[in-house]
């Protein structure tokens, strides 16, 4: 990756909290990364960590009367903000410039309408074609995304798809304006396993195809090792580790990063392929957060100062650059011990 | 669509079959005749009027020769009251039924379906709590208070105090289609009074029926491709919310026959309920069992009309 390379999205500060009846939580915590265009950034974590709330607060397809985006977050995309854009301009962003897919396929395609219907309607909101034109790229996305007899899909309601087509479809009308970026939430976790890979596969060459950045959210690891460029982990709200993904995968530095990854299932042991990564403990509640480290109740290693204070996200580039944003650990003791003390100092958090 | 509807039509008729033989052996229990004329009339006076409904004959004979004359939509028989043929009674009390009832549940669907669809697109706002609170206090005042306020502001009111008689109360007379502000003098007034009195629940069931419909994963699918809010509402979210709102309307087609009793009986219409309820008072055998049978194929229709229509809004339905 070549260090000139400049983010097409830029989240800064990402703060997004929910009024619930038992007050507000805040679900993601100043979560700030870059997208690259063209690459695939994986961000993985248990489940309730904030993935989805995190994604869903880039598109802004939360419920926008319980959700709160602190005013300071930062989503910059083109030079709009997008924590802070209105309605209109979002319209024109999401399903064009940036379009999502979710988690369960048997659900997100609207079940009284063909797909053709489905897929038309987005090439309607971002696209000057006229309706046959529109059919022609309709009909040439479902081959894109290799639906077995395209043509007479368009004319099929989703009931009539297994979830793997669905999941295609999905991908289809994301794809059918070649947006920037494609977030998919948890695109395979609801597919079979032989589905999953096909549709991995097909995302993956998508991607070269179309130069469409993927942001690609899971709780599978073993997905991110297959397809991702770079991974973000997220815990309790939190990013407490990112970097390229073959630094993660051979030289975690958050324990609980090496933890997910002792919990991927070895191949061979196929029949564990879709449970879900298990680490010992519970996750803390987002209304009793502990004031040190989120991970302290079940890490290995804590100190007393993992429990009297939070550790900063703190670069961890393996040369020591400084300023490097792709190695980051939210950790008083990164495992590999060295790199960390040195920034520590340099950015003075020590009391 | 059309071997559908015929195996639908042909799964139905064991079952009116069924119904019409309930009810005709109900009706038999106890002795039509002596209901009707009273136990001292005489041996003969009975026999007589036994013989003119062939009552006297095998059961089963009987019930072959009702299903033809209902097949064959043959109501000659006189009412043993009214002394006119059946058919002609059913044919004068259609109309004045059909003329409150049709209306009343246009509007009121379409009304409800209206403010249900701005309530839910606000949802939680201040608008919405009032439409609700207006909703919940409408269907919580009895019937009767609004026929009474309906009569007095509607009709007794203007006429006393501004000379204007626009709506009656009484002496219904026939519409045609050259007396068609018959209608407006006895009938709009009942019709007004049933919608502002089913309006409220309707609403409501409405609203909660789109609101859930809100909720789904495909609403979030169609804002992340860029729909606006409006296109969410009344495309996406609409065309869900018909099936449980088609369900909810045909449930109430059948009274739309039947008639509204209520409005029959206070504006002294005479509808099929009125018609019904007077022949079961009076023991109007004949009436009695033409119009069950009647009523009971009406229910199976509109039946039918409703699996037909889900068919046609919901494509899950057609395949199975
Ligand atoms: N609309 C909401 N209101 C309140 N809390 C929410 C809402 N959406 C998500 N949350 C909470 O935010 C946290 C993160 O959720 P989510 O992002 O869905 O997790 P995941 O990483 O599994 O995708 C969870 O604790 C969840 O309960
Ligand atoms: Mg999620």
């Amino acid at each position: 990756m070549t260090p000139a390379r400049r983010p097409i999205l830029e989240v800064r500060g990402l703060t997004t909290r929910f009024r619930t009846d038992r007050g507000i939580v805040t679900a993601v915590d100043d979560v700030s990364f870059d997208v690259f265009a063209g690459e695939t950034l994986g961000i993985v974590g248990e489940s309730g960590c904030g993935k989805t709330v995190t994604s869903k607060s880039i598109m802004r397809l939360l419920p926008a009367r319980t959700t709160i985006i602190d005013p300071k977050s930062r989503i910059m995309f083109e030079g709009t903000n997008l924590a802070s854009a209105d309605e209109r301009a979002m319209r024109k962003i999401r399903g064009d410039r940036i379009a999502m897919i979710f988690q369960e396929p048997m659900t997100s395609l609207n079940p009284v309408f063909t797909i053709g219907w489905q897929l038309d309607e987005a090439l309607k909101y971002h696209t000057d074609l006229d309706s046959s034109g529109r059919r022609k790229r309709a009909l040439e996305m479902l081959r894109l995304v290799e639906m077995p007899e395209a043509e007479r899909r368009l004319d099929e309601y989703p009931h009539q798809l297994s979830g793997g087509m669905r999941q295609r479809v999905m991908i289809a009308i994301a794809l059918c304006c070649e947006p920037d970026i494609l977030i998919a939430d948890e695109p395979t976790t609801a597919l079979d396993v032989t589905i999953q890979a096909q549709i991995l596969d097909l995302m993956e060459g998508l991607k070269r195809k179309l130069d469409t950045a993927i942001v690609l959210i899971t709780h599978n690891l073993g997905v991110v090792a297959q397809v991702c460029d770079r991974v973000i982990v997220m815990y309790a709200g939190r990013i407490i580790e990112s970097g390229p993904v073959h630094d993660i995968f051979h030289s975690p530095e958050h324990p609980y990063t090496r933890a997910l990854l002792r919990s991927i299932p070895k191949s061979g042991h196929k029949a564990h392929g879709r449970r879900l990564p298990t680490i010992e403990g519970i996750v803390p509640s987002l209304f009793e957060l502990p004031k040190g480290c989120r991970f302290q109740d079940r890490c290995e290693y804590r100190q007393q100062r993992c429990i009297d204070v939070e550790p900063e996200l703190l670069d961890v580039g393996v040369g020591g650059r400084v300023g490097d944003p792709l190695r980051q650990v939210r950790c008083h003791f990164p495992l590999s011990g060295a790199s960390s003390s040195p920034t520590i100092e340099r950015t003075g958090v020590e009391p | 669509m059309w071997p559908y509807i015929a195996r639908k039509l042909l799964y139905n008729i064991p079952v009116y079959l069924g119904i019409i033989l309930i009810v005709m052996a109900c009706l038999r229990v106890n002795d039509p005749v002596t209901a009707y004329i009273g136990k001292n009339a005489s041996e003969e006076q009975k026999q007589a009027l036994r013989t003119s409904m062939g009552l006297d004959e095998p059961f089963a004979l009987q019930y072959g020769r009702f299903l033809l004359k209902v097949v064959t939509l043959d109501f000659s028989e006189r009412s043993w009251e009214l002394k006119r043929p059946v058919g002609s009674i059913l044919a004068s009390s259609v109309v004045p039924s059909l003329s409150i009832t049709i209306p009343a549940l246009i509007l009121t669907t379409l009304i409800a379906i209206t403010i249900s669809l701005c309530a839910a697109y606000v949802r939680g706002s201040l608008t919405d709590r009032v439409l609700m609170f207006g909703a919940v206090l409408g269907m919580s005042i009895s019937l009767l208070v609004y026929v009474v306020l309906g009569q007095y502001f509607g009709a007794y009111w203007p006429k006393q105090n501004l000379g204007i008689g626009v709506f009656a109360i009484e002496g219904y007379r026939p519409i045609t289609l050259s007396s068609l502000n018959n209608w407006v003098t006895y009938c709009m007034l009942p019709v007004i009074i049933t919608v502002v009195l089913t309006i409220g629940y309707d609403t409501r069931f409405y609203r909660a029926v789109i609101v859930e419909e809100a909720t789904r994963d495909y609403v979030t699918t169609a804002i992340a491709k860029g729909a606006t809010k409006p296109k969410v509402m009344f495309v996406h979210v609409l065309k869900n919310a018909m099936i449980p709102v088609i369900t909810h309307v045909m449930i109430t087609l059948p009274f739309l026959v039947t008639g509204s009793i209520v409005m029959e009986t206070y504006f002294n219409i005479p509808g099929m309920g009125r018609t019904l309820i007077t022949a079961i008072n009076s023991k109007d055998f004949p009436v009695i069992q033409a119009f069950t049978a009647v009523f009971a194929a009406i229910f199976i229709v509109t039946n039918i009309l409703t699996d037909v229509l889900y068919a046609l809004v919901d494509p899950r339905v057609r395949l199975s």
